[in-house]
């Protein structure tokens, strides 16, 4: 049997009367992409905040990587990578700056690490420019470089909040090859999105609707439980039996 | 270690690549003390004022010329009638008119009293007050030299003042030390404040918070670049103030750093402090400007003396960091104080550093969960 990456029990948050996130059970196998979708507001970024040790849960357990998120916090984060929403890269570093300074945060070895940014460059292919201030860059450049810094120390987790947000079809297309690229490498790849098209890409997917997981499978189990063409209908769906609103 | 070195390093070249805080950092401290000590001053010169002698003979003539010999006034109108008295004013370039009475000098030998009067336009307290003060001085050398040629007998007290530690009162002197208060105040605690809600608010914090680095870690290194830069603007400011404005440092370099750094965290602290609870860069600049400066402007003594203010004001001023470090920096540059004698107000700011250092800590982590 697969080692579980990450295993919850209903996990909930809440704030004051609020309920981000309600009784959540999931488990992501090792190695697996799995997409996280939900409407906005849904919970899927306090659940992930949980996952990634940035938020306490409210109750519920959860182990990431077969540690615990309340008890052994600290041993989670060396065991994953994290890549945010926002972007994570300081624009008054350069390329080769950026991966030095992440890759000295978590401790990585100043002789394996010129060697590191070295792959990095490469892979992103940035030769040309790793001197420049990333202010400079495109933003598909920007993504895929945050994307690989994330997985700089080989972390067993990847958690990727909306990584292709803003950035056109062909580039998104380049990313998901290497989230391919490195679940091969037996990463497992935890990813939130808000494009239907990329939910096809994952091995399973989950919805959330008002805080609630009201759907996980493969995207074909899904479609054919809900009798939907796509994960799109599936989505609209679930989707339409929210109660909260865009937040 | 390795990455906490690597985090400071970042940190620096940040500040370094942002030429315009740059500019800020180091350029404020030296345009302050240039404005504070050129154009901002207490001592009054070539006030204009008026005079109305009603009298014209010999003593109000020398009088007069006394008054125009000063650096401080220039004799700017010469009145015939009280009536002209108002409307001068009202132009607004007189700041005082002095009035002789007639027959100034017959009184003066036959009652030993003789009366001037000194109005002046205070629509500006503080210049009214000295320009009167100034002029009352002159008034009373005068007399006081009159007493010795024994042309007039003169019965009464005669005060001996004498202004210790200040002696020529120069208004720079007292402003150096608040203007480091100050200054310091701004870069700590603005730019810590500023440069951390950055992160937060590009991104950046909830990395750093998901990697192995402590917070602990996030926050010194955080600040270790703003201490060695405040301490270069502390050094920056004592060397104009010492040979562009001649202030005095009579005591040791030595404690004057020590305190200086001890003043430096409790900006810092209150730096991490705001930044904990303002989430963007302008709640942190609004915070810190409206929540630091200004108290450390007007109620830590740097302009206003605290003594004067109402007592609820001066309770209030207790807490205010720039009070005791004001004292201290007086103490130890103009009187050159021991540590004796300023160590209860160490010990204050100290215990306010101590508070503010733990409460950030405290936030800092509660944010984290």
């Amino acid at each position: 049997m697969p080692e579980l990456a990450i295993q919850t029990e209903n996990l909930t948050r809440t704030f004051g009367d609020f309920t981000a996130v309600d009784n959540i059970t999931f488990e992501v196998k090792q190695g697996e992409i799995f997409g996280f979708l939900g409407a906005n507001g849904a919970g899927k970024t306090t659940a992930m905040r949980m996952l990634t040790g940035l938020l306490t849960p409210s109750s519920g357990k959860a182990l990431v990587s077969g540690k615990d998120v309340y008890s052994e916090a600290e041993a989670i984060k060396k065991n994953i990578g994290y890549m945010s929403q926002k972007f994570s890269l300081y624009d008054d570093l350069t390329s080769e700056e950026n991966i030095r300074f992440y890759g000295g945060i978590y401790g990585i070895p100043d002789k394996e690490l010129g060697k590191k940014i070295d792959e990095v460059i490469e892979s992103v292919g940035l030769g040309d420019v790793r001197k420049q201030l990333v202010r400079s860059l495109p933003l598909g450049w920007k993504q895929k470089l945050a994307f690989s810094i994330s997985i700089l120390h080989n972390p067993k987790i990847v958690f990727l909040d909306e990584p292709t947000g803003g950035v056109d079809p062909v580039t998104r297309r380049q990313f998901w090859e290497k989230i391919y690229e490195v679940s091969d490498q037996g990463i497992t790849v935890f990813v939130t999105t808000h494009y239907m098209d990329e939910a096809e890409y994952c091995d399973r997917i989950s919805i959330m609707v008002d805080g609630r997981m009201d759907a996980i499978g493969t995207p074909k189990e899904l479609k054919q439980n809900m009798n939907a063409d796509s994960i799109e209908d599936v989505f609209i769906q679930l989707a339409r039996s929210a109660e909260r609103g865009d937040e | 270690m390795n990455s906490f070195a690597g985090f400071v390093i970042k940190e620096f070249k940040q500040i370094y690549r942002d030429k315009r805080t740059l500019t800020v950092l180091f350029g404020m401290p030296i345009i302050m003390l240039v404005l504070f000590g050129f154009a901002i001053r207490n001592e009054v010169t070539n006030a204009q004022i008026g005079i109305l002698d009603l009298s014209k003979d010999e003593v109000t003539r020398t009088l007069i010329q006394k008054l125009e010999a000063s650096s401080s006034f220039q004799i700017q109108a010469y009145l015939e009638s009280y009536e002209e008295v108002e409307g001068l004013f009202r132009q607004g370039n007189i700041k005082e008119v002095v009035v002789f009475e007639s027959d100034f000098k017959e009184k003066l030998i036959r009652d030993n009293k003789a009366d001037i009067q000194i109005i002046t336009d205070a629509t500006d307290p503080n210049l009214a007050n000295l320009v009167q003060s100034y002029t009352s001085n002159i008034i009373r050398d005068y007399v006081k030299e009159l007493n010795e040629t024994g042309e007039v007998q003169k019965a009464g007290l005669n005060p001996q003042v004498r202004m210790m530690y200040n002696p020529e009162l120069r208004s720079v002197n007292l402003f150096v030390p608040g203007l480091i208060a100050v200054i310091l105040m701004l870069i700590s605690a603005l730019m810590t404040s500023i440069s951390i809600t950055r992160e937060k608010e590009l991104g950046n914090m909830e990395i750093l918070l998901v990697s192995p680095l402590k917070p602990y870690h996030i926050i010194i290194g955080k600040v270790l670049p703003y201490l060695v830069l405040s301490v270069v603007n502390v050094v920056t400011i004592l060397v104009l103030a010492r040979f562009v404005f001649q202030v005095p440092f009579q005591g040791s370099y030595f404690l004057f750093f020590t305190e200086a750094i001890l003043f430096i965290l409790t900006a810092l602290a209150l730096g991490v402090f705001i930044s904990s609870a303002a989430n963007n860069q302008q709640t942190a600049m609004m915070v810190s400007l409206a929540g630091l400066l200004l108290p450390t402007v007007l109620l830590s003594g740097f302009i206003f003396p605290v003594d004067s203010m109402p007592v609820p004001l001066q309770i209030v001023s207790h807490a205010i960091p720039a009070k005791w470090f004001l004292i201290i920096v007086r103490s130890i540059m103009l009187k050159g104080s021991e540590f004796i004698l300023i160590w209860k107000e160490t010990a204050i700011l100290a215990g306010i550093t101590f508070f503010f250092i733990a409460l950030s800590l405290k936030n800092f982590k509660v944010r984290l969960q």
